[in-house]
């Protein structure tokens, strides 16, 4: 297992400093350590999608991913998606068009999503579908999730982001 | 000043409505319970048997026991008595006793410092076990000498099944056409995202368990821990926080719930104990395996004079909801379309397999497969649009059924025209190109068990709602939202009957020391049940209030205008200027007696409840949801994969109170069958699950799925709150059976079950094309040599 080893990454904009086993992995580290527990665990390993963080702007599965990996680098969880206390374009748009349901799976949607808008600021709804196949839904049908996801979007677009 | 004052009756029944609970959930501060914040819990973990039938020898815990960081080990023995969620059919241990009856079975549970210490604690458990014969599906389990699984269980039938209503014989004499067929339909699993966790608390000096668990009924879960503990109900709170999703996977108590608590007790200590996939996919409780016969009888017009059914569920270890399951198939053979006649028998029996259990369409999604695939062939037959014969066969409500199931409201009609219109089905259907069909099916379901599990005399359902000095109400319910909305729903109700703004109500729910008991989230009993006692509690508080209002300002209640956030004197010129702010409002009413709190509740008329036979009350309802919906699909033939293009929807769900959130049940109903239909199926290699994990279990991801189109249908029922139905679970079953009725527009291909997965549609393409070439060459006789260069 090995001796712990001290990890320093930004989570969500602000540093930390943890001493974390080589095994750990990043879902761990953050639910266990740092409390954040909005990012969700669904499966034994890379099936599910609810997981999904950023690091360093990419999406990355927090359950296959080692906390150690993540050193130096920009982790985003959901907690880290809005900003001055007032819900993100993407939670907005989950929340008002339905995108959540039970919720369970919407804090990997949401990151995936996320991922997608930063590197495509239009996307077609085929796009969309495209960029959530690795999140699985169980509620939703996924069709007010795309909906969600494109609302999103355009809100963006109008603002000018 | 306040602008709520001038605010005239903001409506809130029928207004699109985020879910109350949703900035949490987007936020991800919603906690779920493997989220709950405690300090330091124990980590409790199962061991499970590796066989699938064999007599318990002896279990030699001591050197788990001796391992340090080890807080607590049980067995079965810890038990008091075995649970089940139907009262005359509890015949599952928590863990178990005597003997295992699937592989998998939960053995012995421990609770340790940590998880590591746990596995290594479990791998030092010696189990000894004495294999018996498994049997593994419905047909070896009853097999004349088959090993029995229960003792007072002879040739493993759990529940068997006889009804007949009307003369089914003279029905198939009259018949101008009569189809009869066989299907199989694969075992599916619920696949909620969250996997399954309970923390349990236990105060040794008080003596007192406190309990979070992902349940559905935490009220059957609270019966459950108090019966297999030993314990007063009343030493015992069982919370139910953030659910990820449920689907009937959670509609009983489950054994790692109680296996936990079991373990706060024994250990004296907080227990978390947190299931993988492959653990759920054990746990299972799905929809069954099934084997179908139906023969349905038509006349020339189309009408159903007669329906012969057979149905044979493989319903695993142990009995769950499996009497009910069975009951259902049978019962909604009636109560969508007018049927002449209806014999049904079926067969539940025990297997050494997972337990299956209910899931959402509970007993009736493959009977209707099989029903709405024989009503295509016979449309075909006769030359009718398979709209038509629908139309032939609608009900006029108010209609008792045969089987005497009281239908009140009835949009069938509606949903069909909807569907027919927006699919192009006229234009479309007969012109796509080779490969693309279109295939059409209806459905219903109920909206919740007239009858409950446990017939306590009880009213179905009870709202509280409790008003202090804030002004603002507090609703109290025990109903379990799992992601449906039933919260949301609770609020705009009580908003629309108060004419207030929804901010104003706050929902504390499904905590066994605060809120009232609530039979739960199942059969889709939320909306109307639950629906009914809050919109009586607003009236009984409005009541209530309008009588202080009615003292303060010297007027009788009847000449009191109830605005909501304002209440004022009517006269008939305006002059008369008195009123009351809603915060005045409270505080003359709180003035009286303090803190007011009133209780609405909410029964299914004794009409709803069935008729008197053995097995009546599966299927009662006060109110029955229906659906129509059309799927469009293209079958690629060289590989036999089935895309589904678009669906259109159709569903009657008697008004729709949070309209979008209506919109989404529908869909989610929708895309769960295309999934069965399509892709879903569980596999068991000597009793050993092969697909216990979101992968090899395969369910539709965002590019798999198609947009599906909903309309709504309100035929404002007579019971319904605000004339509201359900709206979770009654287009699910339509799904499957539209999907490969346009399978067969698509290719003229019909399969003997579900799932059309792309290797059953290849191997029925490569079997066609083999009948068609031996058809061609014969005569003359088949020759190797032509067969080689094919």
């Amino acid at each position: 297992m090995g001796s712990k080893r001290l990890l320093r990454l930004q989570l969500n904009g602000r540093p930390r400093e943890d001493a974390v086993l080589p095994s750990m992995l990043l879902l761990h580290y953050l639910r266990d350590v740092a409390g954040a527990t909005g990012t969700k665990q669904g499966c034994d390993g890379g099936e599910c999608g609810a997981c999904t963080v950023l690091v360093d702007g990419q999406p990355r599965l927090a359950c296959i991913t080692l906390a150690l990996e993540c050193a130096g680098r920009e982790v985003e969880t959901v907690e880290g998606l809005a900003r001055d206390g007032s819900l993100g374009d993407l939670q907005r748009a989950f929340h008002e068009h339905l995108g959540a349901q039970c919720g369970f799976c919407t804090p990997g949607m949401l990151m995936a999503a996320e991922a997608l808008l930063r590197r495509d600021a239009d996307p077609d709804e085929a796009a969309v579908r495209a960029a959530l196949a690795g999140n699985l839904c169980r509620c939703t049908g996924y069709v007010k999730i795309v909906e969600s996801v494109r609302v999103a979007a355009a809100v963006r677009r109008a603002r000018g982001d | 000043m306040d602008r709520r004052l001038d605010a005239r009756t903001p409506q809130a029944v029928g207004v699109s409505t985020p879910l109350v609970d949703g900035v949490d959930k987007v936020s991800g501060q919603a906690l779920y319970t493997a989220d709950l914040p405690v300090r330091q819990p124990l980590v409790g973990r199962i061991l499970r048997s590796r066989e699938a039938h064999a007599v318990i020898v002896a279990i030699d815990t001591r050197a788990a026991c001796a391992l340090p960081g080890v807080a607590a080990v049980i067995t079965g023995e810890d038990f008091t008595a075995p649970y089940g969620v139907i009262p005359i059919a509890q015949n599952e241990w928590p863990l178990a006793r005597g003997k295992v009856r699937y592989r998998g079975e939960p053995l012995v549970a421990v609770a340790a410092l940590d998880e590591a210490t746990a596995q290594r604690a479990l791998a030092l458990v010696r189990v000894q076990l004495d294999p018996l014969p498994a049997c593994l599906d419905a047909r070896a389990a009853r097999a004349a000498g088959a090993a029995q699984l229960h003792e007072d269980k002879p040739g493993n039938l759990e529940r068997e099944v006889d009804q007949c209503f009307g003369d089914v014989e003279a029905g198939f004499a009259a018949a101008a056409q009569v189809l009869e067929r066989r299907f199989h339909y694969a075992e599916i699993a619920h696949g909620q995202i969250e996997l399954n966790a309970t923390l349990a608390q236990f105060d040794r000096e008080r003596g007192q368990l406190t309990v979070h668990s992902v349940t559905q009924v935490p009220y059957y879960l609270h019966l459950a821990l108090a019966r297999c503990l030993g314990m007063e109900e009343s030493d015992i709170r069982v919370v139910k926080p953030f659910v990820g999703g449920g689907f009937g996977h959670r509609v009983e108590p489950l054994n790692f719930e109680i296996v936990t608590a079991a373990l706060a007790r024994a250990a004296g200590a907080a227990v978390k104990l947190e299931l993988t996939r492959e653990e759920v996919f054990l746990t299972h409780r799905g929809r069954p395996e099934t084997d179908i016969r139906m023969k349905i009888a038509v006349d020339g017009g189309g009408r159903i004079l007669a329906v012969d059914a057979e149905a044979v569920q493989r319903g695993g270890a142990y009995a769950g909801y499996g009497l009910v399951t069975i009951l259902y198939a049978g019962s909604l053979l009636h109560a969508l379309y007018r049927v002449g006649a209806v014999r049904y028998r079926g067969e539940r029996v025990y297997s050494n397999t997972p337990p299956c259990g209910a899931m959402r369409g509970h007993g009736a999604v493959d009977i209707r497969h099989a029903f709405e695939s024989v009503l295509d062939e016979l449309a075909a037959a006769l030359g009718m649009d398979p709209f038509a014969l629908r139309r032939a066969n609608l009900l006029a409500p108010p209609e008792r059924t045969l089987n005497d199931l009281q239908v009140n409201s009835y949009g069938l009609p509606q949903c069909l025209d909807w569907v027919e219109q927006a699919s192009g089905w006229r234009e479309r259907r007969g012109a796509l190109p080779r490969g693309r069909g279109l295939g059409m099916a209806c459905s219903h379901y109920v909206s919740g068990s007239a009858k409950p599990v446990h017939w306590t005399g009880e009213p179905h359902a009870v709202v509280q709602l409790r008003v202090d000095f804030d002004a603002g109400i507090t609703l109290l319910t025990g109903a379990a939202d799992i992601g449906q909305g039933s919260s949301t729903l609770l609020t705009q109700v009580v908003a629309e009957v108060l004419s207030l703004p929804a901010s104003r109500i706050r929902v504390v729910a499904t905590d066994s020391v605060l809120t009232p008991k609530d039979n739960g989230s199942y059969s889709s009993r939320v909306s109307f049940m639950v629906g009914n006692a809050a919109l009586r509690a607003a009236q009984a508080l409005q009541q209530r209030l309008l009588q202080a209002a009615s003292r303060r300002l010297h007027v009788p209640p009847e000449q009191l205008e109830w605005l909501g956030e304002r209440c004022r004197v009517m006269s008939g010129d305006g002059t008369d200027e008195r009123g009351l702010s809603w915060p005045e409002l409270v505080r003359t009413a709180l003035a009286e007696g303090g803190t007011l709190t009133v209780a609405g509740h909410w029964s299914t008329p004794p009409e709803t409840q069935g008729g008197r036979y053995r097995g009546a009350a599966v299927g009662s309802t006060a109110g029955f949801s229906y659906a129509a919906q059309v799927v469009e699909v293209e079958v690629d033939e060289p590989t036999g994969a089935v895309r589904v293009l678009q669906v259109w929807a159709a569903h009657d769900c008697g008004r729709a109170i949070n309209p979008r959130a209506v919109e989404g049940q529908v869909q989610g109903a929708v895309w769960m069958g295309l999934g069965q239909a399509l892709s879903e199926e569980t596999q068991y290699h000597q009793g050993l699950p092969l697909r216990a994990n979101l992968i090899d279990y395969r369910m539709a991801t965002s590019l798999d799925s198609p947009p599906i189109a909903v309309h709504l249908v309100e035929s404002i029922d007579p019971l319904g709150p605000f004339g509201a139905k359900e709206a979770s679970e009654g287009a699910l079953h339509g799904a499957p059976p539209a999907l490969t009725n346009a399978i067969a527009d698509a290719l003229g291909l019909r399969l003997g079950g579900l799932p059309a997965s792309p290797d059953r549609v290849l191997e029925a393409l490569t079997a066609r094309r083999r009948r068609d070439r031996q058809a061609q060459r014969r005569p003359p006789a088949a020759d190797p040599e032509t067969k080689l260069a094919r």
